[in-house]
């Protein structure tokens, strides 16, 4: 199985439009493949497809539960927790855990000498798998709502990649942080979605500088080209990072992609430009397939 | 009064919009909370005045003169960081999530925790008052914190120069660094755009902002790509008591603007978006909580 994670910095440069299109295309194509919905705090990749549901599963950590009868107010839980999820107030004999800042790390179950610590599932999202055009193909990380950080429930989406071949297109949450570490280091390569804009140029750069510090292979595609100027053009040029495709700005494209339309479905030269670019991507990196 | 711009799918326009909200009153205190990808700093090139130190959590580094190799702390390691590779215990830095407790129960005291040292946060002044943003590191974990961080100097900084009015441009997404951008604010203004992908975005954003109970502003943005599509976000807003302040059309001079490191509305102050922006500025402003 080879792994192509779609990412950019900046939101909304069009992640999901090309992770959909090259899945649709790969799945067109008599392709195996398999779309993994990474981005949980807004995932939106499974709209764009007629899907049936396969299966969920919920994704929960441990967090504390204080038994204030055995507890002796110690602090030693208070101390260990890094994440101040444990509120204690020892004359008045009141000890709290505040579930939504818990990272179920454990650590207080760890110090409690007096066996005061039991722990439940918390919830924190659901991972659910669909099948579409009859094979297990679709899979959404969702983080609940309220819930803090979403890497957890990323983490046990790509656990459900079921296949051994074929492509596997992970769709990144945005940004250079945790979340799209996760996603990434994942992947074998890593395809970066920019638009030709100074907030687009900005938040490439730091892309770029996170995947060479993770010695990750990579390559640009710009969505939206000749809306704005030519920089992103010269910086790739510069760095000597491969532009895999330029999608120009049409109105028609954001209008079709408005009603959860595939434009590669209704033009086919689009998707033979995607197809082509996946295996060019395979062509230059085919030797990673068999690593796992 | 603090107002924060937020949007869960992200390129629909938050910084834009932030940048022309800064730049029609006068004096202001401009946040930039989206810590991950901050852009505002771009469009109007803050003098630093000053630069402070944030750190982001801590890693597990293992110190080979002492392990000896037990693999106790794999045991405990709940965040699958730690593993046995060719008899080497070895810490993945991307898993692992700093909680200290491996260092805490190695029996030969080898593991030693690091501090993430390499975030930043800014503050200094811009041409229309004070500015303040965060730039975390590449890989960082974002927890908010950094983003509490620049809302308190961001405070600071108004009332020591007596500014009234703080904006917040806030990252995209629903997790920890929205919900630390948006607790305690007086007002939220949502941008959305009429897709498929922002309708179902903006209605997360909306349970994230009434799990908060704060008084919420909606505006459509790139209104004219899918006119139907807007119409089902305003029922939907009705239906949900979410008071749209206004709708923008698509149109390329916000990009222009942009190049030229301007806001829409220093860009062409008499354009019909530039305009449209005024009043819904106007109505956000002015209507009582």
């Amino acid at each position: 199985m080879f792994k192509i994670a779609i990412a950019s910095g900046k939101g909304g440069t069009g992640k999901t439009f090309v992770a959909t299109n090259i899945f649709y295309t790969l799945m067109s194509n008599q392709i195996d493949a398999v779309l993994v919905d990474c981005d949980a705090e807004a995932p939106n990749a499974v709209a764009f497809f007629d899907v049936k549901l396969n299966s969920a599963i919920e994704v929960t950590h441990l967090v504390p539960v204080i038994d204030t009868n055995k507890c002796t107010f110690c602090g030693k839980c208070h101390e260990y927790c890094n994440y101040n999820a444990i509120f204690m107030l020892p004359p008045s004999k009141i000890i709290n855990v505040i579930e939504d800042l818990c990272h179920g790390c454990g650590a207080c179950s760890v110090a409690c000498d007096y066996d005061a610590i039991s722990e439940k599932p918390f919830p924190l999202g659901n991972v659910t798998s669909y099948s579409y055009n009859n094979s297990y193909s679709l899979i959404e990380a969702r983080m609940n709502i309220g819930v803090m950080s979403p890497v957890s429930v990323i983490k046990a989406a790509i656990k459900q990649i079921k296949v051994q071949t074929g492509i596997t297109v992970l769709d990144s949450p945005p940004g250079t942080s945790c979340p799209f570490i996760q996603t990434v280091e994942q992947s074998d390569y890593v395809i970066l979605v920019t638009e030709p804009t100074p907030f687009g140029l900005s938040d490439l750069r730091q892309s770029v500088e996170t995947l060479k510090a993770i010695n990750k292979k990579f390559g640009v595609i710009i969505n939206r080209a000749g809306l704005g100027n030519t920089r992103v053009q010269e910086y790739l040029d510069d760095e000597n990072i491969p532009l895999l495709l330029e999608i120009p700005y049409k109105k028609e494209i954001a209008e079709l992609y408005s009603t959860g339309k595939l434009v590669s479905e209704s033009d086919p030269f689009f998707g033979q430009q995607l197809l082509a670019v996946v295996e060019n991507i395979l062509k230059q990196n085919g030797n990673s397939n068999n690593k796992r | 009064m603090e107002i924060a711009i937020i949007s869960g799918k992200g390129g629909t326009g938050k910084s834009s919009i932030s940048a022309a909200f800064a730049t029609l009153n006068g004096n202001v205190v401009l946040a930039d909370c989206d810590v991950d990808a901050a852009n505002l700093f771009l469009i109007f090139s803050p003098v630093h005045e000053e630069e402070i130190v944030y750190i982001s959590g801590h890693k597990a580094v293992i110190n080979y003169d002492l392990c000896t190799g037990c693999g106790l702390c794999i045991n405990y390691c709940r965040f699958d960081a730690i593993s046995d590779k060719k008899d080497k215990v070895i810490i993945s830095e991307i898993s692992c999530d700093g909680c200290f407790l491996c260092s805490r129960i190695c029996p030969e005291n080898a593991i030693n925790m690091i501090p993430n040292d390499k975030s930043r946060l800014y503050s200094g002044s811009f041409r229309n008052g004070r500015m303040v943003y965060g730039r975390l590191a590449p890989g960082e974990e974002n927890s908010g914190k950094l983003v509490n961080m620049v809302r308190e100097k961001a405070k600071q900084t108004a009332k020591e120069n007596g500014i009234g009015t703080i904006i917040l441009d806030g990252p995209p997404g629903i997790g920890c660094p929205v919900i630390s951008t948006i607790t305690g604010v007086d007002k939220v203004v949502i941008v959305t755009e009429p897709t498929i992908s922002g309708l179902h975005d903006m209605k997360r954003t909306v349970g994230i902002v009434k799990k908060f109970n704060l008084p919420a502003y909606l505006i459509i943005n790139k209104c004219d790509i899918n006119i139907s599509m807007g119409r089902q976000i305003e029922d939907w807003c009705v239906q949900n008591g979410i008071t749209i302040a206004g709708q923008l059309p698509f149109d390329r001079i916000i990009t222009e603007a942009m190049i030229q490191s301007k806001s829409i509305t220093e860009f062409n102050p008499e354009h019909e978006i530039s305009n449209k922006i005024k009043i819904i500025w106007k109505k956000i402003l002015n209507q009582k909580k």
